[in-house]
């Protein structure tokens, strides 16, 4: 492997990487494809981690009185089983597809910041590690994903686990922050000539406003995190209720965070979903500067809200019927998004290939539980579903049904593109039926047994409630969705190695990625595009299909300059990791930690981003 | 990779401003933590009995000549005056520094004199980990104000053509002494006025 040499202050020399191959090409690359490769294959195992904690929460539930799991690992289990499906899985997927589709969507070659998106990647890896690793290290976290304090604080809950629960949250902050300043920038930025905002596609607009959401909530989460970190490591007292503190405070400060939060989950997909769906009804999307509003209103809206996940705290009878208001407010944009799908798909030429069924599915559960939604948006009403497996139904309904549908969609649509190989349409059908249909048994029944009155979170229940049928037909449907999972893991594999070659554009696309060959290459776009309208990609296909000539490029790929490899940023991760493990183990790791990432953050700035002679 | 961008602006000058919006949720719950336990727990010291508005009058003041002194030096190194730059650069440092001992040496009388430490009641707790994050804060910009001038005085590579590179600094300096200001406010002069609610 060649390296080059580059200077330091103090006359340190230190080298760089040149076109490494193999694992140390994946280990220092800043290119924004192997990122989202990276992104999406960790967080789909990570996916199916958690998939195997519901599985076994479900297993212990398919009968009343079982003792299969002890009831402080079913602690453990439901809380990692959220915190992975919700940071491990749902936000780098989503990540995943920004990193590889929004430079293809804007005309542009990279990032604005390529090294700094390594760091984001490895950043995650971390994080999703100390999370996990906990699992072998004395216990997981076990008071939920929303981890309320007191209860999370060292006097009800000693031990490691909200420890790693903690800082791998952190973690995965910092690698979430740094991604989303990223992409604001990227999007603000490097759009290629022509490229309006009014002109962006709706799933780099979706995008856009998922990472201004996440920089403005992760601070706040951020300092949750610090206050209690301070609390369990150093006796501070932000939530030691014998000193007077507030017990309500950390649920103010994680729903104000957790209400933005929700929308970091479900615009993506609204945004695949809003690619999807024009394409396969050959109609462009009906109402493009509608749903730009929507979305941004909905994301406005989305912070004055928070305070309908804590009804049933006391505020009073004003601030629950503000929140209530407020809370039903965001119905109407919702259904201007909905009411926009279908107007799309209204006299389109609809083509019912696996995405399509994904989108159509993605509406269909969303549209389900947005309605209990709105149900228990209602404060009165929400004091019976409170905590109860009704609750438990309508975030599956939203995240499952639809967040996890619209990734679907997302990845059976851009699978061609990422790959350069066709999937299997057969399997990836069974696929849609076996997951839709498994989601609606699993799910559905639990809106009944909810207003029965099960409780959230308990890890049996007594043969006398009548819970009994209704909860062993759930496991079973679950069991169900977990073999729609798996075909669709066969299917990747089957097609990734062996699928037919897809072409560039198996669609017949109105994006600019397009455009370009699949798997793109490198440098993306050989010439950068000049864009005139909305869907331009589709208007010059409409207007050169009489005339087969393609335009012979002049650039030199030899003349294209590309970021170049770096090693620092996986490096800054590693010293992230050993801080992180130092604040749970041993504070002497911490300051080791911190110190290696000075040394290495200062290497990185000093290093350029391109070696102006290596060419 | 070219240099055009969609806007005209640099990325990075972008990323700062997207970081600072960041930093500023970051404060405000920060600040709003502090506001909600402002005179709940009965145990003393409060912040009446600990805070000495003179002194910090002082560093607040230091601190704001900083950031004029800041500007001059921005000024002077657009128009390639590296003498002055480097004059002002340092003053800057050297304020921002004195900020940073007032701060130690008000931390170390709380501590030492009046018996207030972070575990001693929710005043304690909420205080020593506001300031000390803006502590921090300072502590960041000085380190990296720092760097710029070493790499003036002993690499000579700061020149015009390289000021964005203070630039980004120094806006990042104004945000952390803008902050300052509304800690002051908030934290000391509304703690100690007698007739506003507070412990
Ligand atoms: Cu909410």
């Amino acid at each position: 492997m060649t390296t080059i040499p580059f200077k330091l202050p103090l006359n340190i020399k230190l080298y760089r990487p040149v076109s490494p191959t193999g694992v140390w090409g994946w280990l220092t690359t800043v290119d924004h494809k192997k990122i989202g490769v990276l992104y999406g294959v960790t967080a789909f195992i990570m996916f199916l981690t958690g998939g195997i904690e519901a599985m076994l929460i479900r297993t212990q539930l398919i009968a009343p009185e079982l003792k299969i799991i002890a009831p402080e690992v079913y602690n453990q289990l439901f809380t990692m089983h959220a915190t992975t499906m919700i940071f491990l899985a749902i936000m780098p997927l989503s990540a995943a597809f920004f990193n590889f589709i929004i430079p293809l969507q804007i005309g542009a070659r990279d990032v604005a910041f390529p090294r700094l998106n390594a760091f984001s990647y490895w950043a995650f890896l971390a994080g999703a590690l100390i999370m996990k690793s906990s699992w072998f290290l004395g216990g997981s976290p076990n008071a939920g994903w929303f981890g309320y304090a007191p209860i999370t604080t060292a006097t009800f809950n000693p031990g490691n686990g909200i420890d790693f629960w903690i800082i791998g949250l952190q973690v995965l902050g910092v690698a979430s922050l740094a991604a989303s300043f990223n992409f604001i920038v990227t999007i603000i930025n490097l759009r290629a000539p022509g490229m309006t905002m009014m002109r962006l596609p709706l799933f780099t607009w979706m995008t856009f406003i998922t990472a201004i959401l996440l920089i403005l909530a992760f601070p706040v989460i951020t300092v949750a995190l610090i206050e209690l970190m301070l609390d369990r490591t150093f006796d501070f007292n932000f939530f030691n209720t014998k000193a007077g503190a507030n017990p309500i405070l950390w649920q103010h400060l994680f729903w104000i965070f957790g209400h933005p939060e929700v929308y970091i989950l479900i615009l993506p997909a609204m945004g695949i979903v809003s690619e999807v769906l024009p394409t396969f009804s050959r109609k462009p999307i009906f109402g493009y500067p509608a749903m730009v509003l929507a979305a941004s209103f909905i994301a406005f809206m989305g912070w004055l809200v928070w305070s309908h996940h804590m009804f049933t705290t006391g505020l009073g009878p004003i601030a629950n019927s503000v929140f209530t208001l407020t809370t039903m407010l965001i119905a109407i944009p919702t259904g201007v998004k909905m009411f926009n799908w279908l107007g799309t798909m209204w006299g389109g030429d609809i083509d019912f290939k696996t995405p399509t069924l994904f989108a159509v599915g993605f509406m269909s559960m969303f549209l389900i539980g947005g309605i209990s939604g709105v149900m228990h948006s209602f404060s009165a009403s929400d004091y019976q579903q409170q905590d109860t497996y009704f609750i438990v139904a309508h975030i599956h309904y939203v995240l499952f049904g639809g967040s996890i549908f619209g990734i679907f969609a997302g990845i059976y649509y851009w699978f061609p593109k990422i790959t350069g190989r066709m999937y299997d349409e057969k399997l990836g059908k069974l696929n849609f039926w076996i997951m839709f249909i498994g989601q609606n048994l699993t799910f559905f029944p639990m809106h009944w047994v909810g207003m029965q009155g099960m409780p959230r979170r308990i890890f049996t229940y007594d043969s006398g409630m009548g819970w009994a049928f209704w909860n062993g037909f759930e496991t079973i449907a679950a069991y169900a969705i977990a073999f729609g999972v798996l075909i669709f893991v066969i299917n990747m594999i089957k097609s990734w190695t062996g699928g037919k070659k897809a072409g560039d554009d198996p669609w017949d696309g109105r994006t600019l990625e397009w455009s370009i060959p699949s798997p793109p290459p490198v440098y993306n776009f050989r010439d950068i595009p000049i864009v005139k309208s909305l869907d331009d990609f589709w208007h010059t296909k409409q207007k050169s299909s009489n005339s087969n000539t393609k335009v012979k490029s002049k650039t030199k790929v030899s003349d294209i300059h590309l970021p170049q490899p770096s090693y620092w940023p996986l490096l800054v991760a590693v010293g992230l990791t050993i801080a992180g493990f130092g604040i749970i183990y041993n504070l002497v790791f911490t300051g080791i930690g911190i110190g290696i990432m000075l040394i290495t953050v200062c290497a990185w700035s000093f290093e350029p981003v391109n070696e102006p002679d290596s060419h | 990779m070219s240099d055009e961008t969609t806007t005209g602006l640099s990325h990075r000058k972008l990323l700062i401003w997207v970081f600072l919006g960041s930093d500023c949720m970051f404060f405000a719950s920060l600040i709003g933590t502090y506001l909600i336990y402002k005179g709940s727990g009965v145990l003393h010291p409060g912040p009446a009995d600990v805070f000495d508005i003179p002194t910090t009058s002082v560093s607040t003041f230091v601190l704001l000549m900083s950031s004029m002194s800041m500007v001059f030096a921005y000024a002077y190194l657009v128009r390639d005056d590296i003498k002055a730059f480097r004059i002002w650069m340092f003053s800057t440092i050297i304020m921002g520094s004195t900020f940073l001992g007032f701060q130690v040496f008000e931390f170390s009388e709380f501590y030492f004199h009046d018996d207030l430490s972070p575990q001693t009641n929710l005043f304690g707790t909420t205080f020593y980990a506001l300031t000390g994050t803006h502590g921090l804060h300072v502590t960041i910009g000085v380190i990296w104000l720092g760097i710029i001038f070493y790499s003036s005085l002993f690499r000579n590579t700061v020149t015009s053509k390289t000021n964005l590179d203070l630039d980004l600094a120094a806006l990042y300096w104004h945000f952390v002494d803008i902050v300052w200001i509304v800690i002051f406010a908030v934290v000391y002069l509304f703690g100690t006025f007698t007739g506003f609610p507070s412990s």
